[in-house]
Formats: structure tokens, C-alpha cells, sequence
């Protein structure tokens, strides 16, 4: 890691030097160019976003006669207005996703840390049966329809937040990758120490293993919390009761009708007004915008942990 | 016998680390495996529960087999899951590449950070959110492609119900998706390299080209390899999300925009076909089987720490 540190770095080499060629870093029309090639792939890559605030500020009737415009002729907080105004359903599904969130990320890593701390000691006498177990499921699976009759017909989870949270708590990679995270930054040598002096394998785990790996945790945690937070799959497998309806599937389910707000709202007075002066398209952006701007706000100070992701796993030893 | 349980015993605290997950795995990827026996049934469900509707359904041999592959379905879906999975890999492979080596090229670290994260971004969205967002473009009379094509006094385009231009537009999104976070990763990898290498190319005179050429790429060659076995092994899975999301479960779109995945959900929840789906779940599942151990195997021959096992 030392040489990266040096001025020869061509990244982090800010300050000019001029040379009649200079090998270094690319000349300055070059750079110019890939500068730009970058900052329009990036902005690309944003801009959906972006016009997807711009659409749900703008007038619901300037939407129907022009259309979604980036500069659009008149702008409306009308859309955020009525989905505040409607918002319990809004709130309920935060509420829904949160609670799915912090409890699927607890369980995932309680369960694949001690799974993956006990499959990477040699000391377990059961060690390679339990790993062949956990990789098998990486190579076969019973698919989609055998997981529904299971969780549906034999676990009886449908309409149960259990079925939000269990079906993505354990997953065979993130095992291996924690396992192989384990055994690089936990030295056998201060376990076995530990041993000598008589801690047993819980406390080693609780006060050795688990401060020493924190990194690894919180890769796993964070992918972890990325997948709950994102996923819709199994509420629209599992999930009819509208007050189990998380974010994501929220998003889904007013794409069919914006109805779905008022039906679900307990404001009686609404359901009074005529569907026509519902901003519909308007508040369906907006709802869009709402239930993206934690990632937005979250994302660009994690980032560093899901490039370790893929990597922290191939560390070699 | 005996020294069976002195064993457990002696195990007893690893054992009782493993039995949580342990326990989930039988019941989420142990007990579907069982379940997968469905695809040889003519499914009945029966309410007194899994066991039940599995044990009383008829069983029909390889029937549901005959019947999936007798139509074209089960050509189709194989033709667009393989398909678009090779195009995203290769396509991906190339533009992943080409941006990691430009971002480590590039003079200002700042800059490239703020690139890098705003590159970053669509890897955190859900299909659904993405899903909203190229209806802003493709939406029939209010989309901005249609606007565009107005402009240029062209017709506008029924881009949920022409089923021609959706290949180019699912390699689109999912290439949109998922190039950022590839580059960034190629780019940790890149940012390892010994920077010797580079010092004595230019004492050498090696141009950055050259450089880039003979250093860079057969350096990274090691993670392209892996990274792309990887993919493949994978490649009898389709995104589900991409393609159930996207093209908005449009009925006129299937033929390009059905995969494995979507079509066992749809006899799932739409036309109820449980039998012929399993059967299609099966097959995916035997198929990817083969595909990942070939892989694994190959990716084991390479470099055998980034093997999966």
C-alpha cells in the first residue's frame, strides 16, 4: 500500500509537473476528453433520478398537455401536499420496511456469524459436513414454487411479517465470505492463547472474534440491510394484508392505482374529493422520490463498503 | 454409539453456533429441494397442507416435462434468459473495463470520486424505482423519447407494446445498472497494482497506451476471468426484477421479455400451471447445477482461492 502514497501515482498526483512529455499522467487533451466521457456516463446514471423530482414538482395539468418535461412550465407542491395529506398508507409502509430492515439485518448476521465462525474452526469436529451444507444450497435449489409451498403451506407465514424477513436471512455466500474473512484477520494464534487461559469458545467468539472482524460485519451487514430494504419480491409473493405492505411494493401497487392511497387511508374526508383533482401521476413521482431519498442520502457514505464486498472474500492468505 | 455423543458433547458449543442457520437452511433450501418432486405430480392442493397437497397429488412421471418442451415456451424463455445473459456479461465485461482504466486515468482525484459515486448510484435502486424511471422515458404520451421523437417530427413509439425495441432497452438498463458498480470494483483492482511496473515502462518510454496494454489488463486479467466464470455459471438465472419490472408485465412484450424466472412465476400467480412451472424450475435448476460446478471447476484450475468451493 506504501507505493500508492507516492507522487508517481498517476491518481493521486495533483500537482502539475511539466515536462516536455510527461508519462505520468495523460496529456491535458486527453484528460479533457476522458473527464468528459466520465462526468456524462455519471450523469447519466443520475439524471433518471433527477427527472423524476422535476416531474413530480410540476403541475398535474401542464404534465397532461406537455408531458414530462425537465423544464417544465409550471410547478406544483400539489403532488406532496396529498400524499402527506394521504400519508398514513405512505407511513405505514416505511414503518413496514424499517421494521423488515432492522430485524432481517439482525437476525442475517447474528445467524451467519456464528454459522461462519463455527464452520472456520478447526477445532469443530463437524466443520466440513456443515460447510458442504450451507455450499449445497449454492448449487441447487428447489426454486421459486417449492420455497412458496414451503413458507405458504407448511411455515403458514403468508400475511405475516416472517415472511418479509426469514426467506433472505441466510445466504451460503455471505457464509463463505465471512468464513474466509475470519480466518485472515483472526489470527489462530490469540484464540488458542485465549484458550490456554481458559475462555471458552462463546466468549472467544463474543470478545475476540466478532471485535476483530467488525469490517467484515459490516459488509455483510450492510449488504444485508441494501437487500431488505429493496426487496418486493417476497411481498408480492407473501403479502395481502395491506398494512404488511412495505415500500417497495407500495411503489408497485399504486402503479395500478393511486385509488389505493385513499382506499387505505383512514382520512375519510378524501375520499370525498373527485378523482379527477387527484394528482396522479404527480404524487406516484412523488411517492418514487420519498421512498429513494434515504438511499440517496445514505449511500454515497457507504459506498466503500460493497467494493470490500466482493473483494473481501478473495483476500488470500 | 457411545463416542458419537462424547463427540456431540465435546462439539456442543460450535453445534449450538450452527443449528440456527442450520435450521434455516433446511427449511428454505432443504425441504424446497423435496419439494421440487412436484414437477413429476399433476399438482392438486390439498388443505390439509404441504405435506398433503404433495403426497395426494397424481404422479405423472415426466408429463409436465413433455408438455413444457413440447410448445415453443420453453424455447423461448431459454433462448432470451441465455441470450440477454450473454450480452449483459460481455457488453458489461468490455464497458466495466474500459471505465475502470479510464477513472484510474484520470488527473483530479476529486472529480473522479464525484464520478465514481454518482456511477454508484443505480446499484443501491430497487427494480421497481428503476422501473419508474424508464417510464419517464417510454411512456406512450407523455415519456421523453416520444417527446424527443416529436421534435424531429418522427411518429411516436408504442414502446410498451412493440416488443422490437426492447432488447436494446433491457441491455440498456441493466447495463446502466450494474456498470458503475463493476467499474469501481475492476478499479480497486487496477489502484493494487504494483506501481513498479508502470515506473519501468516509462523509463522504457512506454507510452500510456502501451502502458495500459501491456501492463494494466494482464494484470487484471486474473479478476476478468473469475468475475466472468462467475457470471456464466449464473447464466441460467435471469434478473428477475429486470424483466418483470421494466417492461411492466406488458402480455404483448413476452415473447422478447420472458425468462425462466418470469415464466415459473406466471404459472405460479397467473395461470396456475404449478406442475409445468416446477418443471421449468427443475430444469433451471439441473442446468445451472451443471453450469456452475463446469465454472467452478475451471475457475479452481485458474486460481484456486477464488474458487466458490
Amino acid at each position: 500500500m506504501a507505493e500508492m502514497a507516492t507522487s508517481n501515482n498517476p491518481n493521486v498526483q495533483d500537482v502539475p509537473r511539466r515536462k516536455a512529455r510527461d508519462f505520468h499522467n495523460v496529456t491535458a487533451g486527453w484528460n479533457f476528453v476522458l473527464h468528459l466521457i466520465a462526468a456524462v456516463f455519471s450523469f447519466i446514471c443520475v439524471f433518471p433520478f433527477l427527472f423524476v423530482v422535476i416531474i413530480s414538482f410540476t403541475d398535474e395539468k401542464t404534465l397532461a398537455t406537455d408531458g414530462y418535461r425537465i423544464f417544465p412550465a409550471k410547478w406544483s407542491f400539489e403532488a406532496y401536499r396529498f400524499v402527506f395529506q394521504t400519508g398514513d398508507a405512505l407511513l405505514r409502509s416505511y414503518g413496514v420496511t424499517i421494521l423488515v430492515t432492522v430485524m432481517g439485518t439482525i437476525i442475517s448476521l447474528v445467524l451467519i456469524s456464528l454459522y461462519a465462525y463455527a464452520i472456520s474452526r478447526s477445532s469443530f469436529r463437524y466443520r466440513r459436513f456443515f460447510s458442504v451444507f450451507a455450499i449445497i444450497t449454492m448449487l441447487f435449489n428447489g426454486g421459486m414454487i417449492p420455497t412458496y409451498m414451503v413458507v405458504s403451506q407448511l411455515l403458514h407465514m403468508k400475511d405475516t411479517i416472517w415472511a418479509l424477513v426469514l426467506p433472505l436471512a441466510m445466504n451460503a455466500f455471505y457464509i463463505m465470505i465471512l468464513r474466509t474473512f475470519y480466518s485472515t484477520s483472526v489470527p489462530e494464534a490469540i484464540i488458542e492463547s485465549a484458550r490456554i487461559d481458559g475462555a471458552g469458545d462463546f466468549y472467544i467468539f463474543l470478545r475476540i472474534v466478532l471485535p476483530l472482524s467488525l469490517p467484515g460485519l459490516a459488509t455483510i451487514g450492510l449488504f444485508s440491510t441494501l437487500g431488505y430494504w429493496n426487496d418486493w419480491f417476497n411481498a408480492l409473493l407473501y403479502i395481502d394484508n395491506p398494512n404488511l405492505v412495505p415500500l417497495q411494493s407500495m411503489l408497485m401497487r399504486i402503479e395500478n392505482s393511486i385509488q389505493f392511497l385513499q382506499q387505505n387511508s383512514q382520512n375519510s374526508s378524501l375520499s370525498m374529493q373527485a378523482l379527477s383533482s387527484i394528482p396522479q401521476d404527480t404524487s406516484r413521482m412523488a411517492m418514487v422520490v420519498l421512498a429513494t431519498l434515504p438511499i440517496i442520502f445514505a449511500y454515497p457514505f457507504f459506498q466503500r463498503y460493497f467494493v470490500q464486498g466482493l473483494t473481501v472474500g478473495a483476500v488470500k492468505e | 454409539m457411545a463416542s458419537f455423543f462424547k463427540n456431540i458433547l465435546k462439539n456442543k458449543v460450535m453445534l449450538l453456533m450452527v443449528l440456527p442457520g442450520a435450521i434455516w437452511f433446511f427449511f428454505f433450501s432443504y425441504l424446497p429441494l423435496v419439494g421440487t418432486i412436484v414437477a413429476f405430480k399433476q399438482y392438486r392442493f390439498n388443505r390439509e397442507g404441504f405435506w398433503a397437497s404433495i403426497v395426494k397429488s397424481e404422479w405423472v412421471g415426466w408429463q409436465n416435462f413433455k408438455f413444457l418442451f413440447s410448445g415453443t415456451d420453453a424455447w423461448v424463455i431459454t433462448r432470451n434468459t441465455l441470450l440477454y445473459n450473454i450480452a449483459f456479461i460481455f457488453i458489461g465485461l468490455v464497458l466495466s473495463v474500459a471505465m475502470a482504466i479510464l477513472l484510474s486515468q484520470l488527473v483530479g482525484k476529486t472529480m473522479a470520486k464525484i464520478y465514481q459515486t454518482g456511477m454508484f448510484l443505480p446499484y443501491f435502486l430497487s427494480w421497481v424505482i428503476v422501473g419508474y424511471f424508464a417510464f419517464s422515458f417510454l411512456s406512450m404520451d407523455r415519456g421523453m423519447l416520444n417527446q424527443i421523437l416529436g421534435w424531429f417530427g418522427m411518429e411516436k413509439v408504442q414502446w410498451y407494446s412493440d416488443p422490437k425495441y426492447w432488447p436494446y432497452i433491457l441491455i440498456f438498463v441493466s447495463l446502466w445498472k450494474s456498470i458503475g458498480y463493476n467499474s469501481v470494483v475492476y478499479l480497486a483492482s487496477i489502484l493494487g497494482i504494483d506501481k513498479s511496473l508502470y515506473e519501468a515502462a516509462m523509463i522504457d518510454g512506454a507510452s500510456k497506451w502501451q502502458q495500459i496494454r501491456s501492463i494494466t489488463i494482464p494484470m487484471l486479467s486474473p479478476i476478468i476471468i473469475i468475475m466472468t466464470l462467475l457470471a456464466v455459471g449464473r447464466i441460467f438465472y435471469a434478473d428477475f426484477g429486470l424483466f418483470y419490472q421494466v417492461p411492466r408485465d406488458s402480455g404483448t412484450l413476452y415473447s422478447v421479455t420472458n425468462v425462466i424466472d418470469t415464466y415459473v412465476y406466471r404459472g405460479l400467480k397467473t395461470t396456475g400451471e404449478i406442475g409445468m412451472s416446477t418443471a421449468a424450475g427443475l430444469y433451471q435448476s439441473v442446468v445451472g447445477f451443471v453450469l456452475v460446478i463446469v465454472s467452478n471447476y475451471i475457475v479452481r484450475r485458474l486460481d484456486k482461492e477464488s474458487a466458490l468451493f
